[in-house]
């Protein structure tokens, strides 16, 4: 009972906060002749809504591609035309083809923003809170501390409700999915994650830790016994569910392949505006995207994101566990965030959710980086006339973190999870002993570095010959805390079970 | 809100409370505002370009400086600071200017002052007793109270969406109190002397001080049944008090007495042309005086039993403040609600008088003068409740029976606060914060009295659950319907008339605990 009414109190103060950011602007407003993902959103809704199915994902004299074409998967596209019907029924004008173009008015922004909080509330919310409910070995105070950080993770709130996304929706049933798989209900958490690619392509990113996580479950089992139906039972699963997701598109060959055309957009190179991962940063010092032909650029960033996610990966598949599995998620999505093909600072958000699944497990570097994860959107919220809550979610997450976690007071080795990692290194070197110290100023440089940055960003103007040299620095300085991210996610994977083994040995 | 998992180390909860409060205040900065904005830097732009002979007398602006003399010396620093933000909202014909940053000063001159609200929320946790002190950091009766303080939703939309100053007048108020509590009378008195020159609507409640402060401080003790030891009185202490009241006003009055102002400044600060009810109808003894000759007037339309050409066309609901005129029922006079307010007041008065009970009588007897006032006063705004609401929560984490009080009357206030935001982006964040408040409210308490009766018995659960259907008709199913244009004010008749009852009942059931209770004389403490 208790539990419920606190849960309660907690996604209220969620909404609350999400609502009080949608009073802010959002992306492209009053900007014509582009506007921004506000409009985009709005353009899909009048685009579904007036055009037949097939022509969706076609250029034609209605559906100018240029201008926001539809380059999300075909659960975007039912959302919208959902969204669309509501519109129509409250006012005609707001999906008026053609005529609507660049609509802007107080009741449309009233509207799209209820949208998405009707959406976040029926996907993402329910999926935070039976999560936490589920979570082994802590008390139901710490199971509703950690829902209420997990739900005041200010990048998600900012570009859901200031800039304009459905994140909420892709990232929720994502969730549901690792929800699903980590209680052992496989089918329906493939069921979800199916759901969550077909809204956004970006959540591949997850797609690999899931399949190694539900493959080395099948192994385990044995593939010739209980494995072998397990596996078929999932592939069934994924089989049908996409089949009925794009089913509309798979009447003839020209549509589905031009709606894989629309969503991997191959010519539209390496990376966008500023993104806070390698090849943005390294670009600084070799413009890579202009010397290299395209393909030679695919294959190397192929060959680097494959590279970084393998250990992790086979690591998954020959030790499946839940806890494994959320970790593998982080350093998957990290290191497709960091080294892939088109990448927008937006997906960094990908990376951010199972960040807050392992907040209670790793809160100093958790919060470290949910932390990091907002700032590297910066140039972003800035361009959105979103600093007020930007700083003010940032600061009510860093005090919400801190009063309900031992942030500060536990960065031993055995609260970074770094302890066997440390042992196996004194083997060969015995006064190895500084890396909880190390961390713990590197923390203070981050978020100093940080700090100043936002200031400097915020009131200097930039010299005239270099107009972009502070969001260069924020993507700059987001990368190098992201690669040192991937760099720990990676050693606490890769040294976990050797302590789980060692601790069995004792036990 | 929520520190479920805090760690119980000193006063780190509290800290994190009060930044949690303030960082939702922030997130508001760019909600609706009311009209009140406008006043405000109205106020600021006087004080700073104008002499001090000229702030009761300039009129260019509607909204007239009409606070006391230290709210305008409030409103002159506060321009020092203005001036650094954007110098031109200074401008006293500057009429309804308005820019970012005019906002984001106003705003944040809201949320700084504030800091002495959180201060007296501080020193008011020290005055409860922690009898049912238990391990759990939640259900401390400090904890509950600094959080029904701090994140008091009446506040909070009253201050940071529709804009007002209340925060720390609030922290002004409960400052003294705590102070009374502490048994520091002089500052207590002092701390009330200056907030009535910030604010005179505190007037309400200075009966019940002055008769507290003669009663328990100038008469050091009592016979050991209560009743008052003429010997025992002490006239350093009544000399010393009215020193402090005196120093206080003539610092306060003195300059524009010597202007020979003063009848001007009192016809500011006592407006009676204006109505007896404010444009929206307070849930009080009027309101449902109000509804009723209205009802009256139609049933004789209806019936033809009044001319439709002698009835008065004024829409009391219209907006504008002005002036009603009954058409069955006799008008009311502002006399007349002053007689019914005293009267009102006095049983309460006299119980402070002859069954002391210490800080805890005195602050019941705030309550009720406060209370009493909202009832029947001349003019009172639905915001006065929170005069009611903010003390009441320091005795409802004490007794189980004040609880129960408390959140009947706290529900049905803030509820009365609704048609304050009417902006349709607003409407989330209000039901929100009042269904966050009122789960908190509701539950927290019955954490704490759990052990204790059912707070709520089932009729009066019943009464606050209807206040859900009712919000539901209002502003969700009434715009639709045709008699939105011919009957606007339908609405708003039918919140204050809701409220009116909750309130009364809350009125009155106090009135009872303080009347029927036992008499708790210092004698036990002996």
């Amino acid at each position: 009972m208790e539990k419920w009414y606190w849960m309660t109190v907690v996604v209220l103060m969620g909404l609350t906060v999400r609502w009080a950011v949608s009073l802010n602007s959002y992306s492209g407003a009053g900007k014509p002749p582009m506007f921004g993902d506000y409009e985009a959103q709005r353009h899909w809704q009048e685009v579904t809504y007036n055009l037949p199915i097939r022509q969706w994902y076609f250029n034609s004299s209605d559906n100018n591609l240029q201008y926001w074409g539809l380059d999300y998967p075909p659960l975007t596209a039912y959302h919208s035309f959902l969204c669309a019907y509501v519109a129509k029924f409250i006012n005609p004008e707001w999906i008026a083809l053609h005529a609507s173009r660049g609509y802007e008015s107080p009741e449309h922004k009233l509207f799209m923003r209820t949208t998405v909080l009707i959406a976040d509330l029926l996907v993402y919310i329910p999926a935070v809170v039976l999560y936490c409910c589920c979570l082994k070995e802590i008390s139901i105070k710490k199971k509703i501390a950690n829902a209420l950080c997990i739900l005041l993770y200010p990048g998600l709130i900012l570009i859901d409700y200031g800039h304009f996304q459905y994140n909420s929706v892709s990232l929720g049933f994502a969730l549901w999915g690792v929800l699903g798989v980590s209680c052992d209900w496989d089918l329906l958490g493939s069921l979800a994650f199916c759901l969550a690619i077909n809204y956004k392509q970006m959540e591949l990113y997850h797609s690999l830790p899931f399949f190694c996580f539900l493959l080395g479950k099948c192994f385990k089992k044995g593939l010739k016994g209980k494995g072998c139906v397990l596996l078929m039972k999932l592939v069934c699963t994924v089989v049908a569910s996409f089949t009925l997701c794009w089913l509309p598109f798979f009447t003839e060959w020209e549509q589905t392949l031009q709606v894989l055309r629309r969503l991997f957009p191959v010519d539209r190179g390496l990376f966008e505006d500023k993104v806070a991962n390698i090849w943005c940063s390294f670009s600084i010092f070799l413009k890579i995207k202009d010397i290299l032909p395209r393909h030679i650029q695919i294959i190397i960033s192929f060959c680097f994101t494959f590279l970084s996610v393998l250990p992790a990966c086979i690591k998954l598949i020959l030790q499946p566990s839940p806890k494994g599995f959320k970790f593998t998620l982080v350093s998957c999505a990290l290191s497709f965030f960091l080294f892939s093909f088109q990448v927008h600072e937006k997906s960094i958000l990908l990376v951010s959710l199972p960040v807050c699944l392992v907040l209670n497990e790793i809160p100093f570097m958790a919060t470290w980086f949910l932390l990091v994860s907002t700032f590297s959107m910066l140039p972003l919220l800035l361009k959105d006339e979103l600093l007020m809550p930007s700083v003010v979610t940032v600061m009510a997450f860093f005090v919400a973190c801190t009063t309900f976690f031992p942030v500060f007071g536990k960065t031993s080795e055995e609260e970074l999870k770094l302890k066997s990692f440390c042992i196996s290194v004194r083997r060969y070197l015995p006064r190895f002993t500084f890396l909880p110290k190390l961390i713990r100023y590197l923390f203070l440089t981050s978020v100093i570095t940080m700090l100043l940055l936002t200031l400097m960003t915020v009131s200097l103007d930039p010299p005239q010959k270099l107009p972009d040299l502070f969001s260069v620095l924020v993507c700059f300085i987001s990368c190098m805390n992201f690669l040192f991210f991937l760099l720990y996610f990676n050693i606490i994977i890769m040294w976990d079970s050797k302590h789980g083994r060692s601790q069995k040995k004792i036990n | 809100m929520a520190a479920p998992g805090v760690a119980a180390d000193g006063g780190h909860w509290f800290s994190a409370l009060a930044l949690g409060v303030t960082f939702l205040k922030c997130l508001l900065i760019p909600t609706y505002h009311s009209t009140d904005f406008e006043v405000h830097r109205n106020w600021l732009a006087i004080t700073h370009s104008l002499p001090i002979s000229q702030w009761y007398y300039e009129s260019t602006s509607e909204w007239t400086l009409d606070y006391p003399p230290f709210f305008a010396w409030f409103e002159y620093v506060l321009s020092h600071v203005a001036k650094y933000f954007d110098e031109e909202m200074l401008n006293v014909s500057n009429l309804n200017y308005f820019n970012s940053r005019t906002l984001l000063f106003q705003r944040f001159s809201v949320i700084f002052t504030d800091a002495l609200f959180v201060y007296a929320v501080h020193e008011c946790c020290k005055c409860i007793n922690g009898k049912r002190a238990s391990k759990e950091l939640t259900e401390k009766p400090k904890f509950i109270l600094s959080v029904l303080l701090l994140w008091n939703f009446g506040l909070l939309i009253v201050d940071h969406i529709h804009f007002q100053y209340n925060g720390f007048l609030f922290g002004l108020m409960l400052l003294s109190i705590a102070r009374l509590f502490q048994k520091r009378h002089m500052e207590g008195a002092f701390l009330f002397a200056t907030l009535l020159h910030f604010k005179h609507i505190y007037l309400y409640v200075a009966p019940a001080y002055g008769v507290y402060l003669l009663r328990s401080y100038c008469f050091i003790s009592s016979k050991p049944d209560g009743s008052v030891q003429w010997n025992s009185f002490s006239f350093v202490r009544v000399f010393s008090l009215g020193l402090i009241v005196f120093l206080v006003s003539a610092l306060s009055l003195g300059p524009f007495l010597a202007l020979n102002q003063l009848p001007q400044l009192f016809s500011r600060l006592f407006p009676f042309k204006r109505g007896l009810c404010h444009a929206y109808w307070a849930p009080n003894f009027w309101a449902v005086y109000n509804a009723l000759d209205k009802v009256l007037s139609i049933i004789g339309l209806e019936l033809n039993l009044l001319n439709p050409n002698k009835i008065p066309k004024a829409s009391m609901t219209s907006g504008l403040v002005q002036q009603f005129q009954h058409t069955v029922l006799p008008s009311v006079t502002p006399l007349a609600t002053l007689i019914c307010t005293l009267i009102a007041m006095l049983p309460s008065i006299f119980c402070l008088w002859f069954k002391p009970q210490g800080p805890r009588g005195f602050l019941r007897c705030l309550i009720l003068c406060a209370l009493s006032s909202f009832m029947f006063g001349w003019h009172v705004h639905e915001k006065a409740i929170l005069l009611a609401v903010l003390p009441m929560s320091l005795l409802s984490v004490e007794k189980a029976g004040d609880a129960s009080i408390f959140l009947i009357l706290t529900t049905t206030g803030h509820y009365s606060l609704f048609p304050l935001l009417f902006t349709a982006p607003e409407l989330p964040i209000k039901i929100l914060l009042m269904v966050l408040f009122t789960i908190y409210s509701v539950y927290s308490l019955k954490t704490l009295f759990r052990k204790e009766k059912a707070l709520l018995n089932w009729t009066e659960t019943l009464y606050l659950l209807g206040l859900v259907p009712l919000e539901v008709c209002c502003e969700f199913l009434f715009p639709f319907t045709s008699w939105k244009l011919r009957y606007p004010f339908i609405p708003l008749l039918m919140t204050s008339g809701y409220c009116a009852v909750g309130i009364t009942y809350a009125w009155f059931r106090l009135y009872c605990s303080v009347l029927i209770g036992p008499f708790i004389g210092k004698t036990k403490k002996h």
